[in-house]
């Protein structure tokens, strides 16, 4: 099988050209502002340099940070409005209550309470009302808003309301968009309903960046499918990522996580991913990366997306080194890199410039830091190992040895050991972002509260289990190669009945007919 | 006298987390609705204990139930009001004062909630003087003053009054209440006058959590260990350095139990630790030796960020400094002991001080 991998990230569009599981050609070319262009001279750039026939492509994947960059950059969101039923709960703390006022302003601040909601335990708080539903719907068409967010409380547990509050508010809104917090988030009613608003405020963006991709693949003379990947490093068709576009928001890292595990072989690994102003320390199990079990913030605003677990510490190929204590970042001087670094001619000393002082690497004019204090150059490498080392020790699974994979341009920062951890720098590991995309695979999750009390536990798994399977196979994955990756079941303290809150992924190689 | 405003909210939220011992529930949705409510009526007065007239009448307003009910069903916000209201209506007198009565995670922000939208001070000082998970655990109960009458009030304006022989009785009947209204309610309860609050409460704790959440803040951003200014600010035993190996979890009669395993780093290479836990941090241990047990503090704080860890979010790989912080000396009587002595947690441990254990 013939693929492409494409990552698009804020400086760099990377993509790769594979034949099954080898990586035969790779480019780096500059992310545009219209994003299509960067694509289509990406692909362009692979497709002559592989030497492959574009008939012969069977997939192309596509990883972007487009969408987290719109709402950090807070531009092309569209006005949303925000219904939630759970009346009488709830009404302390309105929708987007938390989020920075320049955010809730730019999209609208339409916030809307309705009656409905579950209780912990399954009853209804109060039962829906068609009639409000309706009056709100009105409101919402006279205010010309097309796209709206909808939550409810305990939805995670009984998807119900929220789907026919769907349908009645449709009646009125046949052109409207509709994101239910129920298809995106788990238990935490702010978290969720936050990534239902703003996967709403960018349903237009996602319309015209998935068509932008469809014409840099028809541009490049491809009509193979494509994909978009997701925050945990699975695939989503291109239909699924424009219906819900926030499910892109930390692609990014994932994509050198798993480029990273699939360039080594290595599947249960540390992965640092060293840029220029920024590390990346994420951990892989079986092959994913673990997921963050605390709220990330994304533009401001708290939400409970399934999100790689990343610590970055600001260490990078450009960042400063001062003295006095002998300090190494956070400051840095980013793409200016080759003009600022001593070794470019520059007058700052990097972390880069210590690298080559102390003979890592091989980079610039390494004569032009041959007067660089020695002490000063030991010291700060000590300083940077101190960094790694405890960054990676945070992120380490287990107390048995794990691999070290080093990706990104500044992996020579990165000493071949790292306390009693070995070093494994694969090939092409300056596109390992790209290649994550290429590799990506299909998967289907559940995340429930079961009452053991209805049944038993095994049961309750089980039946977990057959859903994400059966819900990775409906997002496209090929039937024999799914298999559950990952079981997590949480008791609910305090709550009687013994309530379990079951987590099951599935992921499966994706089928191409 | 001390104003708190919006601001002041983060810091007793990140101070609460400290005196939460691990436990007591996050505090996020409590100081979103601390916050709105002094945006809309103003900062809240808080007052010394002895600011209080002896015949004012003060009680404590709190969110009782499951934490992981109270991050999705929110209040509908009348709820405290309503509760404050009803217990006035059957004392026959108007509430003078607003009390905290759990320092420790969530409750240190309803408290505020209540006393902003009725203009009334806050006591500073609460029950505890740090998170614990029953009702009847409050130094109120040591000085006779009984839980009841207490009023519960949940989100569809139900409200339930209880009167019972004793406190443990309150805590029984109000849980079975709670899990009926939701499993989540606030409640406003140990009602006294100024008179006994002198006598029975934890005092300054309320402007503890928010100067400890300061402190915090201000090291990090002048770049000094915020795990020192803590320990400083509390006159906290520096218990280990150490990282976390090993989390093992069940819930047991209610509680979210379990032990977690710590190897030493640092100056404390090659020591092992041992960290039990029911909703709170209860005992910490180097190897089988006990290092401090409740009612003494437990805190582990994030090596880096000097932030408090909670229970749920243990995990492999944190590196942690654990705190040894001398509980009120209330708790350490034969009375206080027999209501949150490591007995009373079914640990078989005879209470010693803190800094009898791990010297200064």
């Amino acid at each position: 099988m013939i693929r492409i991998g494409i990552d698009v990230g804020g400086t760099n569009t990377d993509a790769v050209v594979m034949s099954d599981r080898s990586v035969l050609h790779s480019v780096k070319t500059a992310t545009t502002e219209d994003v299509m262009s960067g694509v289509l001279a990406a692909l362009q750039g692979v497709l002559e340099g592989s030497s492959i026939d574009r008939s012969e492509v069977d997939v192309v994947m596509i990883g972007t940070t487009h969408f987290t960059n719109a709402v950090v950059q807070r531009r092309d969101l569209a006005p949303t409005a925000a219904v939630r039923l759970g009346l009488p709960a709830t009404a302390s703390l309105v929708p987007m209550v938390d989020w920075p006022v320049d955010l809730r302003e730019s999209i609208g601040n339409h916030a809307y309470l309705a009656h409905g909601g579950h209780e912990f335990d399954g009853r209804e708080i109060s039962a829906l009302d068609p009639e409000e539903l309706r009056r709100i719907a009105a409101d919402i068409a006279a205010k010309g808003i097309r796209t709206v967010a909808v939550s409810s409380v305990f939805s995670p547990v009984n998807t119900e309301m929220e789907k026919r509050a769907r349908d009645i508010l449709q009646e009125s809104l046949p052109d409207a968009h509709f994101t239910l917090s129920s298809e995106i988030g788990r238990i935490g009613l702010l978290e969720r309903e936050n990534a239902a608003i703003m996967n709403a405020c960018l349903r237009d963006l996602s319309r015209k960046t998935v068509r932008a991709f469809r014409e840099a693949l028809a541009g490049a003379g491809l009509d193979a499918p494509f994909f978009l990947t997701q925050n945990d490093g699975t695939l989503m068709s291109a239909e699924t990522a424009e219906a819900f576009p926030v499910l892109t928001f930390a692609s990014g890292p994932t994509n050198s996580m798993r480029g990273a595990a699939f360039l080594s072989g290595i599947k249960d690994a540390i992965v640092i991913d060293v840029g220029g102003t920024t590390t990346d320390i994420g951990a892989l199990v079986s092959g994913f990366p673990r997921e963050a079990s605390v709220a990330v913030e994304v533009g401001g605003v708290r939400t409970n997306f399934r999100m790689p677990d990343v610590f970055s510490i600001g260490l990078g190929g450009g960042s400063r080194v001062t003295i006095d204590p002998v300090r190494v970042g956070p400051q840095s001087v980013g793409y200016r890199l080759t003009q600022e670094a001593h070794v470019f001619g520059g007058e700052v000393l990097t972390a880069t410039d210590v690298a080559v002082a102390a003979g890592r690497a091989n980079i610039g004019d390494p004569e032009r830091v041959r007067t660089v204090d020695a002490v000063l150059v030991q010291e700060a490498l000590a300083v940077m190992v101190a960094m790694v080392e405890r960054a990676v020790e945070r992120m380490r699974l287990t107390p048995e040895p794990v691999p070290v994979i080093v990706v990104g341009g500044g992996s020579i920062l990165v000493p071949d050991r790292v306390g009693d951890l070995n070093v494994i720098r694969p090939e092409h590991f300056a596109v390992a972002n790209a290649v994550g995309a290429a590799i990506a695979q299909i998967s289907g999750e559940v995340d429930r509260v079961f009452s053991l009390a209805e049944m038993p536990r095994d049961e309750a798994v089980a039946r977990a289990k057959a859903e994400a399977i059966e819900r990775a196979i409906q997002a496209g994955a090929d039937q024999d190669s799914t298999q559950v990756v990952d079981v997590d079941d949480v008791p609910l303290a305090y709550l009687p009945g013994n309530a379990t809150r079951i987590r099951v992924k599935a992921v499966g190689d994706l089928s191409v007919a | 006298m001390r104003r708190f405003d919006v601001d002041d909210l983060k810091d007793v939220a990140v101070g609460a987390a400290v005196l939460g011992t691990g436990g007591g529930g996050d505090p996020y949705i409590g100081k979103l609705m601390a916050m709105q409510a002094i945006r809309a009526h103003g900062p809240v007065e808080v007052i010394g204990v002895d600011e209080l007239d002896d015949d004012a009448v003060v009680a404590p307003a709190a969110m009782m139930g499951a934490p992981t009910v109270m991050v999705e069903k929110l209040p509908n916000g009348t709820e405290i009001v309503t509760a404050f209201r009803s217990l006035e209506e059957y004392l026959g007198r108007p509430i003078t004062a607003v009390l905290c009565g759990e320092a420790g995670g969530l409750n240190s922000t309803v408290p505020f909630i209540v006393a902003a939208e009725l203009g009334l001070p806050l006591v500073d000082g609460d029950g505890m003087g740090r998170a614990f998970p029953e009702l009847q655990m409050v130094t109120f109960t040591m000085h006779d003053v009984p839980a009841t009458p207490m009023v519960m009030a949940d989100d569809k304006g139900n409200s339930v009054l209880l009167h019972t022989i004793d406190n443990r009785w309150t805590e029984r009947l109000a849980r079975s209440a709670t899990i009926e209204m939701g499993g989540a309610a606030l409640i406003a309860f140990y009602a006294m006058d100024g008179r006994t609050a002198k006598r029975a409460v934890v005092r300054g704790t309320v402007s503890l959590a928010a100067d400890i959440g300061r402190t915090i803040r201000e090291a990090r951003a002048t770049r000094r260990d915020p795990i020192e200014a803590v320990q400083a600010r509390v006159g906290a035993h520096k218990l280990f350095s150490a990282k976390i190996l090993d989390v093992d979890r069940r819930t047991v009669g209610g509680f979210a139990r379990g032990e977690a395993l710590l190897e030493g780093v640092d100056d404390d290479a090659g020591r092992s630790f041992r960290i039990q836990f029911q909703n709170e941090f209860l005992v910490a241990l180097e190897d089988d030796d006990v290092l401090v047990s409740t009612p003494d503090l437990i805190t582990l704080l994030d090596a880096d960020t000097g932030e408090a860890i909670t229970t749920e979010s243990l995990r492999f790989g944190f590196r942690v400094v654990a705190l040894g912080i001398p509980s009120d000396p209330q708790w350490r009587s034969d009375e206080g002991l027999a209501l949150v002595g490591p007995r009373y947690f079914g640990y078989d441990i005879d209470y010693r001080p803190v800094e009898d254990r791990v010297g200064t």
